[in-house]
């Protein structure tokens, strides 16, 4: 190890000495400053990000390993930490007044966050079959604590316990593969297992990839593994639901990357019928079931589950189009489910988790901006031309395309219209249906900021989807 | 016979022998602090194929730390020795059944590898004591999953801290010792003159 490895992971370093920090600090603030922790927590993602972004690379192409080759910084890992960064922070934005008003453990809350975030970093930029696994569990664990975080609420804590059963069952598969391909190739390294899988396929390097395969797709929520993902989404508290339904699916994008491409990219005719299959599940189950949801939150849920399946499209293609592709529908995905949250977070101001469709009637009544805002995130998430969503599905059926599977593209154009329904659906209650209370809604100043840019930036990320789309292609 | 296997005979009889202990005295406690002795007596052995962090750890983490806990629970839960052992009789040809499949796999391994062909592992290395040596891989190799999975312990005890912890009941009493000590006579004493009685005995006296 030397100064060179420790700048690498400079960001890592400061967000684990700042979450200690404000893990010391929070328990000797009163009552009445709480408040405080968020504003630090905040502050804390903007200086992670001022760290990342002041890291000069000579080239930016370059990939640098550190710690023995367990960790690896590149354009790739870059970009995911920064929009993990900005996808939380807005998120503790949307956070701060809901945990107040439903007693939830304010300082808690902001520490387990930014661990998951720190687990966040660690996938992304995992480069060892150990660091891979680590930065799951540091995921994992952070995240069953928050669902439980309101454990006089019988339905969180019901999914809570629900979400360590099969979670930890998913790591457990996972870790099986893993030791497998560690049987085989003798090495946790994934640039090594690469050079050894290039030589020659194994039967049992075939056996631990399935596994491999299932634990992504535990992790990522697809059909058939998608059980946990409804009533986690449900039960789970909507600021908890927000930060659980966003970030983990950027680093698990990641992680698949980094096991499937760089570990076992030489197996990509066994992984890709894989893919094949748990995505056109998904696509079919998430978008058919959605349309029966009158719970928002399950809703989402299912979209996700449908969400992910197109991630999986780009993912199968194993061309580097494919890939970048699927990198930026992460990233536009993790941006849409955040504001799609917030808005829930902000209609549950009174007390009661504002999650069934019902409360939605005749929003644009009662606050014309935030029926605008939930609109452009609706029209972003069924892919509607010129929002960004529009340009993550593009690109992803572009890629299939060109991969040769034209069935498979067609299959997902027509579910993606079917999907737009349900969509469309919470956009005719906003404006054509009547509301059936009115009680004012009150935003505070950050919160508005916070969710007009979240909502804006659908429009914005599909007008100038250039930048991005650039970002993501200069990253394979 | 070398001293060394005097030792390892003297270490695999207490072993087998106090194994037997733990499942047939009917004490929940005996049972548990002879499993504490069959659990020494196999780090002793460990420690004669100079494999002494094996052998460390399995007394600290189980001896101190696993059996003073499981010990902790069986004096808390005060188990009734006849209700636990009321299935014997039902369970013991199950029991057996396993217990004759597990000898044959064993003796199958060793029949179809030959004992000759299961060596003893090398014993310490020219590099130094293997402590030394996982120590130094943990700390300079593996010196980052390692931080990452003390994060990981530290989010258990946040997660267990905030999934248990309530608050400060205001009912609960405690002492505040800076408040103790701090405190005066006239807080606590109260001179009451008490004119009635005492003045009138007095005058009866006199």
């Amino acid at each position: 190890m030397t100064a060179a490895d420790l700048m690498l992971a400079l960001p890592e370093i400061f967000v684990l000495g700042m979450t200690c920090i404000i893990m010391l600090f929070g328990l000797w603030l009163p009552e009445e400053r709480q408040g405080m922790i968020s504003f630090v927590s905040i502050m804390t993602l903007v200086f992670a990000a001022i760290i990342l972004l002041g890291w000069d690379d000579p080239d930016p192409a370059a990939v640098s390993f550190a710690f023995n080759a367990t960790f690896v910084r590149d354009q790739m890992a870059d970009v995911l930490k920064l929009s993990a960064f900005i996808v939380l922070a807005a998120i503790l934005v949307y956070a701060r007044q809901y945990l107040r008003v439903f007693k939830v453990a304010m300082l808690e809350y902001h520490v387990l966050s930014l661990f998951l975030l720190l687990g966040v970093m660690v996938l992304i930029s995992a480069a060892s079959m150990l660091t891979v696994y680590l930065g799951l569990e540091l995921i994992a664990l952070p995240s069953y604590a928050l669902v439980a975080l309101r454990r006089d609420d019988q339905r969180s804590t019901e999914a809570a316990m629900k979400y360590f059963v099969l979670g930890s069952l998913a790591s457990g598969l996972l870790l099986y593969g893993l030791s497998m391909i560690y049987g085989v190739t003798g090495t946790l390294s994934l640039a090594q297992v690469a050079n050894i899988t290039a030589m020659g396929n194994n039967t049992v390097l075939v056996l631990g990839l399935i596994f491999v395969v299932i634990g992504i797709a535990f992790k990522l929520g697809v059909v058939p593994f998608h059980m946990w993902v409804p009533d986690v989404y449900h039960g789970a508290p909507a600021a908890v639901t927000a930060l659980i339904g966003s970030l983990p699916k950027l680093a698990v994008f990641a992680m698949a990357i980094r096991l499937l491409s760089d570990g076992l990219g030489n197996m990509q005719m066994h992984w890709m019928s894989m893919l094949v299959v748990l995505a056109t599940l998904s696509i079919v189950v998430g978008n058919l079931v959605a349309i029966a949801q009158s719970n928002l939150k399950r809703m989402l849920a299912y979209s996700t589950i449908g969400h992910m399946g197109f991630m999986l499209l780009g993912l199968l293609t194993g061309s580097d189009q494919g890939f970048s592709a699927a990198m930026f529908y992460a990233i536009v995905y993790a941006i849409m489910a955040a504001g799609a949250f917030g808005v829930m977070i902000l209609l549950s101001q009174h007390g009661v988790e504002a999650e069934h469709l019902d409360d939605y009637k005749g929003l644009s009544k009662r606050s014309p901006w935030l029926a605008l805002m939930m609109l452009m995130l609706m029209f972003s998430m069924a892919g509607v031309p010129v929002f960004a969503g529009f340009f993550a599905k593009w690109l992803v059926i572009q890629a299939v395309i060109d991969a040769g599977m034209i069935w498979l593209a067609i299959l997902a154009v027509i579910f993606s219209v079917i999907g737009a329904f349900y969509y469309l659906r919470v956009v005719k209650l906003m404006y054509f249906d009547a509301p059936d209370k009115d009680d004012a809604i009150s935003v505070p100043a950050d919160f508005r900021a916070a969710l007009t840019l979240n909502g804006s930036a659908q429009l914005l990320l599909g007008i100038f989807a250039n930048i991005l789309i650039g970002l993501c292609v200069a990253s394979f | 016979m070398t001293a060394i296997e005097l030792v390892f005979y003297l270490f695999s009889t207490v072993l087998t022998l106090s194994a037997l202990a733990v499942i047939t005295v009917r004490n929940a406690v005996y049972a548990a602090l002879f499993l504490v002795l069959a659990f020494f007596s196999s780090a002793a052995i460990w420690m004669l194929l100079e494999v002494e962090f094996l052998a460390i750890t399995l007394v600290l983490v189980y001896v101190g730390a696993v059996m003073v806990l499981f010990l902790f629970v069986v004096m808390m839960l005060d188990m009734n020795s006849e209700r636990v052992r009321e299935g014997f009789a039902r369970y013991l040809p199950v029991g057996i059944l396993v217990a004759l499949i597990m000898a044959g796999e064993l003796m199958f391994v060793i029949w179809t590898k030959g004992a000759e062909k299961l060596p003893l592992p090398p014993g310490q290395s020219d590099a130094g004591a293997n402590t030394a040596l996982l120590g130094e891989r943990l700390y300079t190799a593996y010196l980052y999953p390692f931080e990452i999975a003390a994060v990981i312990l530290l989010v258990g005890i946040v997660a267990a801290i905030a999934l248990t912890h309530t608050g400060r009941n205001p009912n609960t009493r405690y002492q505040d010792p800076s408040r103790q000590v701090s405190t005066r006579r006239e807080d606590r004493v109260r001179i009451v003159s008490m004119p009635g009685a005492g003045s009138k005995s007095a005058e009866e006296r006199s």
